[in-house]
């Protein structure tokens, strides 16, 4: 059972990779779409707390960074990805209690993981990313995934609940 | 992003030890991928994913590529607006060209006698599309194209379509490749002013809209620019990784800085990034490939 699990769980973040860069491309806004791995983290650190979450988001980071368009160094997204679902893990108590609060958790997620991975970008100079363009890209991000969280963060949650081994309800 | 103090409890030990472990397996693979350079660890592993991925990309995008043209359905009036303007532009730009249609067609015979002279030269182009592309959260310009080592494209071929230079492979895995656009700031591709043959050198501003630019740096700093010139690729040896005669873009405003003594000017690109559909790799005159290949010989569109 839990291996059906994994294995859902694993179909999942790779799918949010794949809609984002052959699907999702097709609305971007100059060239930005809505981070679909990080909203996966964000739900499953607000079901399953920040171990799980920190654990597929680096899973799911390492899948955005070896997935095939990536020509960065990989590790990066991971690093972003572990961050932002400790994060969220850690804020659940807060974030999980009303939808205000989520949309709000995913905007400051959304930027710290853009930020972080802008931040790793210009420590390696890979690519060399200009503070101008970071700061012009960092915003529409954050609002594109806030715009996506009401479609998708709910489904996300849901589908983490019924994946979650069977517990005493805290 | 606040703490709450209730949470210092025996659970936040053991998340924390998981946090540590995963940001170190994090600088690990950092390290790796950066420290590896050319050929990095990491490379056997980005091919497998790739391989498995970059099929369920060419699906994806298949399956919405129909959908595609639903967003025209649903103009504002504010874009509508945006639009009647573009079109005003456009066309007093057009009525502007119209008065200088002479000088225009000698640059275009031009042109045609260097795409005339690329074709003898025997370009082979194996068809793909484009299938995904990468966010503009990752900063670099990539795009991954649904021709791969079996279609015989290989790392370092050129990239172009029916407007100009679109960029070069970077990857190539079994079915799916990378390209890594003109307009990544990471690009730097040598061009060759079509009046004066003047070579300078192309780089990218990462922008991918209307708006994407390129930076072109003269090596002749006394050389000439005027606006309005037209650029081709300059070619490397063994037509790796461009070749020869491929038209870039048009130039734009030119600025002179007498005390770095160099000539820059702005480089307009033919080709539109933020549409990219139907793209060539050129390969070997006799390249084995699981598709038609388009023969210079042959039709080209």
């Amino acid at each position: 059972m839990s291996f059906v699990r994994g294995l859902s769980v694993t179909l999942l973040v790779l799918l949010a990779v794949v809609l984002q860069v052959a699907v999702f491309s097709l609305i971007s806004v100059d060239g930005v779409v809505p981070n679909l791995a990080l909203l996966v983290v964000v739900a499953a650190a607000l079901v399953r707390g920040p171990e799980f979450a920190a654990v597929l988001g680096f899973l799911g980071g390492l899948a955005v960074d070896l997935a095939p368009p990536a020509d960065h160094v990989a590790g990066r997204w991971a690093l972003a990805l572990v961050v932002v679902g400790y994060l969220a893990g850690r804020v659940r108590q807060d974030a999980g209690s009303s939808a205000l609060s989520a949309v709000v958790t995913v905007a400051a997620c959304s930027f710290v993981g853009t930020s972080l991975f802008a931040l790793s970008g210009m420590l390696l100079d890979d690519p060399s990313v200009p503070v101008s363009e970071a700061l012009t890209v960092i915003p529409v991000a954050v609002v594109y995934d806030v715009a996506l969280t009401p479609f998708v963060l709910p489904l996300m949650m849901r589908l983490f609940r019924r994946l979650r081994p069977h517990q005493v309800a805290y | 992003m606040a703490m709450r103090p209730t949470s210092r409890g025996p659970s936040s030990r053991p998340s924390r030890a998981v946090l540590v472990l995963l940001l170190l397996a994090s600088f690990t693979v950092i390290t790796l991928d950066a420290r590896g350079g050319e050929d990095s660890p990491l490379d056997p592993v980005r091919t497998a994913f790739g391989n498995v991925v970059g099929p369920a990309e060419s699906g994806a995008a298949a399956a919405a590529r129909p959908f595609a043209s639903v967003g025209d359905f649903f103009h504002t009036t504010h874009g509508l607006r945006q639009d009647v303007s573009t079109l005003k532009a456009e066309n007093s730009r057009l009525r502007g060209q119209l008065a200088g249609a002479a000088l225009d067609r000698n640059r275009a015979e031009e042109l045609d006698g260097l795409l005339a002279s690329s074709k003898s030269t025997g370009y082979a182009l194996v068809p793909a599309r484009v299938v995904a592309m990468g966010p503009a959260q990752s900063f670099s310009r990539t795009v991954t194209i649904d021709a791969g080592t079996h279609a015989g494209v290989r790392p370092d071929m050129t990239v172009l379509n029916n407007d100009g230079l679109v960029g070069r492979v970077v990857r190539a895995d079994r079915s799916t490749s990378t390209v890594l656009l003109l307009v990544d700031q990471e690009s730097v591709v040598g061009g060759r002013l079509g009046s004066s043959m003047e070579v300078g050198f192309l780089r990218g501003r990462g922008g991918v809209g209307g708006d994407a630019r390129l930076d072109l740096d003269l090596v002749d700093a006394s050389a000439a620019v005027s606006s309005g010139d037209s650029l081709v690729t300059w070619g490397s040896r063994h037509g790796a990784p461009y070749v020869a005669g491929v038209p870039i873009g048009r130039v734009g405003p030119v600025t002179a800085s007498p005390r770095q003594q160099s000539t820059s000017a702005v480089i307009r690109p033919y080709v539109d990034f933020s549409s990219l559909d139907l793209v060539g790799v050129v390969v070997d005159k006799d390249a084995t490939s699981d598709r038609t290949v388009i023969r210079a010989s042959g039709k080209e569109h």
